[in-house]
């Protein structure tokens, strides 16, 4: 008697449980929202090269373009959605974490950093990507390292995570180094070429599509040791655990059958950025089983 | 929406103190630029109602180019490609010597370009008044100059006083674009914070309420120099 009752308030809990969790893994806030609308929004920057840009006809493309195309692929099997549909949202840095957070955009596909601050607000996939922040600087300046530039003056982005970093390591270094602050990367160029400042930094990878579309790339060189390691992750709605899982179960699937290789191969070679040792093993640390 | 409010951030440190620095910048400039405007706004809008075709030739130049332009693109002008037109070494001067160049650029632009806008609004005060004060003080004996001096000016300037103090307002708003060529002031630092915090809103809310602050305190301040200097009698 005793024993049954027990028995019967065990399988109960049991049950419980079970159906508690069925609920939990199958749904979450974002893929509510997929569902209901029949569409994924997918943010996209105007001019994030080589990761999210608008080519000639005005379509969002890119390497985390193209892998969130593969994230709605993934949606569409799992949810089983034949028709959904894309929408394309414009983000910029000041607005893709309100909008993530919001709810207007379901994933932010473009060339965020993951950092702690971040984390307060937005989820973030597993790393697609690494930027270290290096220099660019005029051929033959002599400048290789932060401390040449004493003396001299250095552009940084407003409100960037390398502005912080090299503050930072100006003020560690006790340097004299003159700060000119710009609001995008086309004006740290323009100080840079213009003789306002003697070097300008920021994610290496941007300082490369900046030298390779200047008139006369010869003329400007990326110096300097990586002073830091900034893995990029797509942004997605805090505590939408189901949804996340779909999002690194699509890159551990590229990884594992190499398109992501293949993608990394396709959008950066021709900016001169083969794939870096570093990159190639973030590549394996995400590709986790089935 | 799943957003976590934090107001804490606004009164921790720095933060507060950038709230604070921002601040003082924007009234720095937009007081020094506002006084600028009105020192050339008020000459070329003086000459702008003088009678000599050459020189009104010259003033509506002067309004016509600093009043079409976008302030945003002015700013840029000011910053980037004015220096680059210069003899060499006056344009290195002005990027690598001048001390807080952003700042003096940002003055330079705002102030020319509101000049231009109290220029307008000096000529038109002037030709406001009724044709017989003019008339009336030349024929007493007064030189033009006196009789602007003395008699056209402090009368124009009390018409304006309305159109002035939206200018006044707008002085403060448009100083935010000073942020686009480095220069931190309100708005460049509440978008700091939220780099750095990711509270973007309750950052926004701050600068929001600032500037609202800052501009009811001007209303008032022009509303007590409007009643100050009104003549009795007149309107």
């Amino acid at each position: 008697m005793k024993f049954g009752t027990l028995s019967a308030v065990a399988m109960m809990t049991a049950s419980l449980f079970s159906t508690t969790f069925a609920l939990a893994q199958s749904s979450d806030a974002v893929i509510d929202r997929i569902r209901e609308k029949n569409a994924i929004s997918i943010g996209y920057r105007e001019a994030s090269i080589p990761f999210s840009y608008i080519d000639k006809e005005g379509q969002p493309v890119g390497y985390s373009t193209d892998l969130c195309k593969e994230v709605a692929e993934t949606v569409r099997t799992a949810l089983d959605l034949p028709d959904l549909k894309i929408e394309w949202v414009p983000v910029n840095l000041q607005n893709r974490i309100p909008l993530v957070a919001n709810g207007t955009v379901d994933i932010s596909c473009e060339s965020a950093v993951n950092t702690i601050g971040r984390q307060s607000q937005v989820d973030f996939s597993n790393p697609f990507f690494i930027s270290h922040t290096r220099f660019l600087v005029k051929a033959g300046s002599g400048i290789a390292e932060l401390a040449d530039l004493d003396g001299k003056s250095i552009a940084l982005p407003i409100n960037s995570v390398p502005e912080r970093l090299i503050k930072s390591l100006i003020e560690k270094g006790d340097l004299d180094v003159r700060i000119v602050p710009v609001k995008d990367n086309s004006e740290g160029f323009l100080a840079l070429q213009t003789g306002r400042a003697d070097a300008f930094s920021t994610d290496d990878i941007l300082l490369f599509g900046l030298k390779n579309k200047a008139v006369d790339p010869a003329s400007y060189e990326v110096v300097g040791k990586p002073l830091s390691y900034d893995s990029y992750g797509f942004l997605v709605q805090k505590n939408s655990t189901v949804f996340l899982t779909l999002v690194n179960a699509t890159l551990a699937r590229l990884s594992r059958n190499g398109e992501l290789q293949t993608l990394y191969a396709q959008w950066f070679d021709p900016m001169g950025v083969p794939l870096s040792p570093d990159l190639a093993t973030v590549f394996h640390v995400i590709a986790i089983p089935e | 929406m799943n957003y976590s409010w934090n107001w804490a951030v606004l009164f921790s440190e720095p933060y507060l103190q950038w709230l604070v620095w921002g601040t003082l910048m924007t009234i720095a400039i937009s007081l020094v630029s506002w006084v600028v405007a009105l020192a050339i706004g008020t000459v070329v809008g003086v000459l702008h109602s003088t009678e000599n075709a050459w020189i009104r030739l010259l003033t509506r130049s002067y309004i016509s180019l600093f009043r079409n332009i976008p302030l945003l693109l002015q700013m840029f002008l000011w910053f980037f490609v004015v220096p680059e037109l210069l003899p060499d070494a006056a344009g290195t001067w002005l990027k690598r010597d001048l001390p807080y160049p952003a700042v003096a650029t940002a003055i330079v632009a705002l102030g020319l370009f509101t000049a231009s806008r109290v220029a307008v609004q000096v000529s038109a005060g002037i030709a406001a008044l009724p044709p017989g004060q003019r008339m009336a003080a030349i024929a007493s004996g007064l030189s033009m100059v006196q009789a602007y001096r003395f008699v056209l000016i402090p009368q124009a300037f009390r018409v304006i006083v309305p159109p002035l103090t939206s200018e006044f307002l707008t002085i403060f708003k448009n100083s935010s674009i000073a942020m686009t060529i480095g220069v931190f002031e309100l708005t460049a630092r509440t978008q700091q914070i939220e780099s750095y915090t990711y509270q973007g809103f309750e950052a926004f809310t701050a600068a929001t309420v600032i500037y609202v602050t800052i501009a009811l305190t001007v209303t008032m301040v022009m509303r007590h120099v409007e009643r100050r200097g009104a003549i009795p009698g007149t309107l």
